[in-house]
This record gives structure tokens, C-alpha cells and sequence, in this order.
């Protein structure tokens, strides 16, 4: 079991304020890692910094390193679309483009492809359709627009959209939370399935979810990494205090 | 103790009232100018030269040269207008030049268009030597219509909700690719609506084209943008009063067909946007 990314000292501030503080952490490929934490934790923050979204605020200033296979991602010189093809990000509200189901798959391939074939285009999508068990479900109306689909089954296309441009690791914030009981026990197990591909690091502020979904588990507070390790230790043996607070429901 | 309800009965009444006033001018205006209009509207009205000292025949020639102006006015308005839109809408930051290129776009559409006639008299006509000319005319019209463009189409661009610029880069495309793929796709109905509002306020206006490109008579078609053109508010202008003894209805029947001619523009603004917000749902 290799670490796919390795954060030293990293530290986040927006302007003055220090929204992430000395985290250090070890993300294990192939296996789905949780961030839990009460809002405004950071937790949301931590996961952007992964695929440097937080570039677009102004007034953001990251120190520390951030591994991943290896490479410091935080330097100048890294290329953005290629971390970003290799690290890519499931949104909180399901969010395809209002472009035909079809379309939203292939996007990524008509903005990074030289030389495109409507047949690697079909190919495409059948198969980041089928990753996403979507495919038997909606095959015959890829040409409608993804608008028309359900919340649990846009949140799936928007997972297909962007394992079509073959990433490696999958950062997933929230994906559920607007999803009820059954789409999102629908979706933590397409998890769990695709897991054996990517590696996902997901952020809920639902301990059950993480707790059922997870492998590894974070726990942060305040900006800190306060706890990490596997999700069987975490909840039921915490080693910090606040963990265990947390965890029981005394605050967040 | 005041009735609350019956305060709020006459704040409605006075509310719909203030709404129907605004109705009754424009009414009023529309059915005035088609009553004594339309009986000019012939065929040989629409496609003749004037003649007898334009106390007869036709505006063909008004008509072209304000569709000459119109265009020629879009087609330097429209790229720079939203070019400058998409620098303000996503690129620019708050600074200082940013807010002074703001406040620039405010005033260049408080200007009184008179003014925008005079500017274009001094700097196309007669510094860049192109005389009083269709392209004279174009240039100051397309001048006088950016605010208009400009501030409709950054509208435009910034209702493009930001999640999408969110997912867009998230999947690796860049800035520019973002901005040619999803945000400019999805706010083409608002530019168009704002170029057709622009386009109708060009066609309409008197003072730039007095100065800068119409002719008081002309009758034949202008042969190049170099050329002098008849233009329909100002060939209004003419006949209602420096011409003696024109015939009421050849007055009304010019301004039934400008105000046709920005009607119709209008309706077409309207159509687009009302064909486009059904067609997309976020």
C-alpha cells in the first residue's frame, strides 16, 4: 500500500486568516479516504487544495508540500490542466452542463484531445457510462438534454464526465448531500466499486456515511489534521479527545 | 387602529396605475402613427426615391441608408463591445483601472447623443478625413451603441452560473477554453438580446448621423461607404420641417416604418430571449 499523496506542513491562509494549519497526512491509493469535521473546519479547503482550486480566490497563500506520486503540485511551474486531468473533483450539487448527456461526457475529450473520431467519442462515453453503472439505464437517450435527469443520476454523469478524462484520484465533496437515503446508498456503492481504480478522498459531514464508505479517516478541527488513521480505529478507538467528542456527537 | 388591508388596497391601486401610465404613451404613440401612417404604406412608398422635392414618391433610399448605418454600426460595436465585455466579466480584477473603465462605460452612455454627433464630426469627418460618410456615420452610431452592448453582454456573460467555470476548470480546460465552451454558449441569447436593443437605438437616432453622414436629399443609393446616405429619423426631420407643404400622411408613413423597422427589432430581442430562458434550466 503506497501513499498516492503525501501533504508536509501544509498550511493555508485566505488573506490573514489561517484556514488550514500544519497538516500532515498520508492519502493511500486505491482506497477511499474520509475528511470529517464540523463546518468551516477546513475540511472543503483541504480538499481543493488537491487540485488547486483554491487558485481561483484571490488572496489565497499555501506553504508546505504536497506530494502527489512524488512531485511537489505546489509549485509554480505545475501544470494545471495536466494535475487537473490526473486530480479531479466531484461537486456538492450535481452540476452538468446544459449540453446533451452525451456532450457533458465528452467534453473533457473535445478540450484535451488533438484529433477526435465520433467513434473514440462513443467509446468514451459507453465506458465511463458503464464505470458509473449508468450506461443500461440511459443508453438510448445520450442525445437528451442531462438537465432532464434525476439528482442521483446527474451526480453519477457528472462522476462519468470526469473519469472520462481518466484521473487518478477522485475528490468528492459531499456528493450525497443533496441526495436522499437511497440514491446515496446507490452512490457509496459505486464507490466502493470504484475504488479498485481511483483513488477517492471524500469529504462529508456525515460521520455514518464516512463511517460505511471509508477506509482511512481525518478528522479536523479549526484548520488541524487532529486525527487520521483507518476508519475502524478512528470511530470506535479515537485517540484524541476531540475525536471522540466529534465522533459521539457532542459538537458539530 | 388603520386597517392594514385597506392601506395595502389603495398602495396597489396606486401601484397598477403608475404601471397602466406607462402603457397609455406607448399605446397612444403606436396607434396615432399607424392611423395616420398606414395610408401612405404602399409599395411604391417602400421602393421609390423621393421625388418632388420629396413631396411625393418614395424612402427607399432613407430605408437602405438606415439599414446601411445599422449595420455597419454593429459591425464595429458588436466585436468590441464583446470582447471588453469578457475582459470585464472574466478577466478583470477590482482595481483601480477597472473601476475607471467602468465608470467610463456609465458616462459614455449618459452622453447626449448630440454630442456623440459632434465627436464623430471632429474625429471621423474631418481628422481621419473620411468626410461625411456612411462609414463617418457607422463609427459614431457603433461608438454611441457600445455602453449598451457592453453592459448587456457582461450581464449576459456573468448570469452563466459560476459553477460552471468551477467544473469546466476542475476537468482541466483552461481559462480561455472555459470561457469559448461554456460561458460564451450559454450567454449568446443575452448578447443578442442586448445587440438588437443596441441596434435599435441606432437606427433611431437623429443627432450622431446629422453630423456625420446624412444627406439632406439624395436621390439614388450610396455607391460605397465613402458616400453620403438618406437616413430615416433625419429624412423625418426634413420633411416635417424644412420642407413646406409635405403631405401629412408621407410624414407619418416615415415614421410608421422607423418605427416599424425598431419594433420589429425589439420583438425579435424579445423573441430570442423568451425562446432561450425556456430552453434552459438551472
Amino acid at each position: 500500500m503506497t501513499d498516492k499523496i503525501i501533504t508536509k506542513n501544509l498550511d493555508l491562509w485566505y488573506g490573514t486568516f489561517r484556514a488550514l494549519k500544519n497538516v500532515n497526512a498520508g492519502i493511500a491509493e486505491h482506497r477511499i479516504t474520509a475528511v470529517i469535521g464540523p463546518s468551516g473546519c477546513g475540511k472543503s479547503t483541504l480538499l481543493r487544495v488537491f487540485n488547486r482550486m483554491n487558485d481561483l480566490i484571490d488572496g489565497v497563500r499555501v506553504t508546505g508540500e504536497v506530494l502527489i506520486d512524488g512531485a511537489d503540485m505546489l509549485l509554480p511551474r505545475t501544470d494545471l490542466v495536466t494535475l487537473r486531468k490526473k486530480v479531479g473533483m466531484v461537486f456538492q450539487r450535481p452540476n452538468p452542463f446544459p449540453l446533451s448527456i452525451y456532450e457533458n461526457i465528452v467534453f473533457g475529450e473535445r478540450i484535451h484531445a488533438g484529433r477526435i473520431t465520433r467513434d473514440g467519442l462513443d467509446e468514451i462515453v459507453e465506458r465511463s457510462l458503464k464505470d458509473v453503472l449508468l450506461w443500461d439505464e440511459i443508453k438510448d437517450r445520450l442525445n437528451e438534454p442531462a438537465l432532464r435527469l434525476s439528482l442521483e443520476q446527474k451526480q453519477r454523469l457528472c462522476i462519468a464526465r470526469l473519469i472520462a478524462v481518466r484521473p487518478d484520484v477522485l475528490l468528492m465533496d459531499e456528493p450525497c448531500s443533496t441526495l436522499d437515503p437511497q440514491a446515496t446508498a446507490r452512490v457509496e456503492e459505486l464507490m466502493r466499486e470504484l475504488k479498485n481504480k481511483y483513488t477517492i478522498i471524500i469529504v462529508t459531514h456525515n460521520m455514518q456515511q464516512a463511517a460505511r464508505v471509508s477506509d482511512d479517516t481525518g478528522f479536523m478541527l479549526l484548520g488541524e489534521l487532529i486525527e487520521f488513521g483507518r476508519t475502524e480505529q478512528v470511530f470506535t478507538a479515537p485517540r484524541d479527545r476531540r475525536t471522540e467528542d466529534y465522533i459521539t456527537g457532542r459538537y458539530g | 387602529m388603520r386597517n392594514p388591508y385597506r392601506t395595502q388596497r389603495i398602495a396597489f391601486f396606486f401601484l397598477l396605475l403608475a404601471t397602466l401610465l406607462i402603457v397609455v404613451p406607448v399605446g397612444l404613440i403606436v396607434v396615432i402613427i399607424v392611423q395616420k401612417g398606414l395610408p401612405a404604406i404602399n409599395w411604391q412608398f417602400l421602393s421609390d426615391i423621393p421625388r418632388h422635392g420629396m413631396r411625393a414618391g418614395g424612402i427607399f433610399p432613407a430605408i437602405v441608408g438606415t439599414i446601411y448605418l445599422v449595420t455597419g454600426a454593429i459591425i464595429f460595436a458588436l466585436p468590441i463591445g464583446l470582447l471588453a465585455a469578457i475582459y470585464l466579466s472574466e478577466y478583470s480584477k477590482d482595481n483601480f483601472l477597472t473601476r475607471l473603465i467602468k465608470l467610463a462605460i456609465v458616462n459614455l452612455a449618459g452622453v447626449p447623443s448630440v454630442v456623440f454627433g459632434l465627436f464623430g464630426l471632429a474625429l471621423f469627418v474631418v481628422f481621419f478625413k473620411f468626410g461625411a460618410s456612411i462609414l463617418s456615420g457607422s463609427l459614431t452610431l457603433g461608438i454611441m451603441i457600445l455602453p449598451v452592448i457592453i453592459t448587456t453582454s457582461r450581464e449576459a456573460l456573468e448570469s452563466v452560473p459560476y459553477s460552471f467555470r468551477e467544473v469546466s476548470l476542475s476537468l482541466g480546460a483552461s481559462k480561455w477554453q472555459t470561457i469559448r465552451h461554456i460561458v460564451l454558449p450559454n450567454a449568446i441569447p443575452g448578447i443578442l438580446t442586448g445587440t438588437i436593443l443596441g441596434l435599435g437605438r441606432a437606427a433611431g437616432e437623429t443627432a450622431p448621423i446629422l453630423f456625420t453622414v446624412a444627406a439632406f436629399y439624395l436621390p439614388r443609393l450610396p455607391a460605397s461607404v465613402f458616400d453620403q446616405a438618406m437616413a430615416l429619423p433625419y429624412h423625418l426631420y426634413v420633411i416635417s420641417t424644412q420642407v413646406p407643404n409635405v403631405d401629412e400622411k408621407i410624414r407619418y408613413g416615415t415614421a410608421l416604418v422607423l418605427l416599424m423597422l425598431v419594433l420589429m427589432m425589439n420583438l425579435i430581442a424579445i423573441v430570442i430571449r423568451y425562446k432561450f430562458r425556456k430552453m434552459k434550466k438551472w
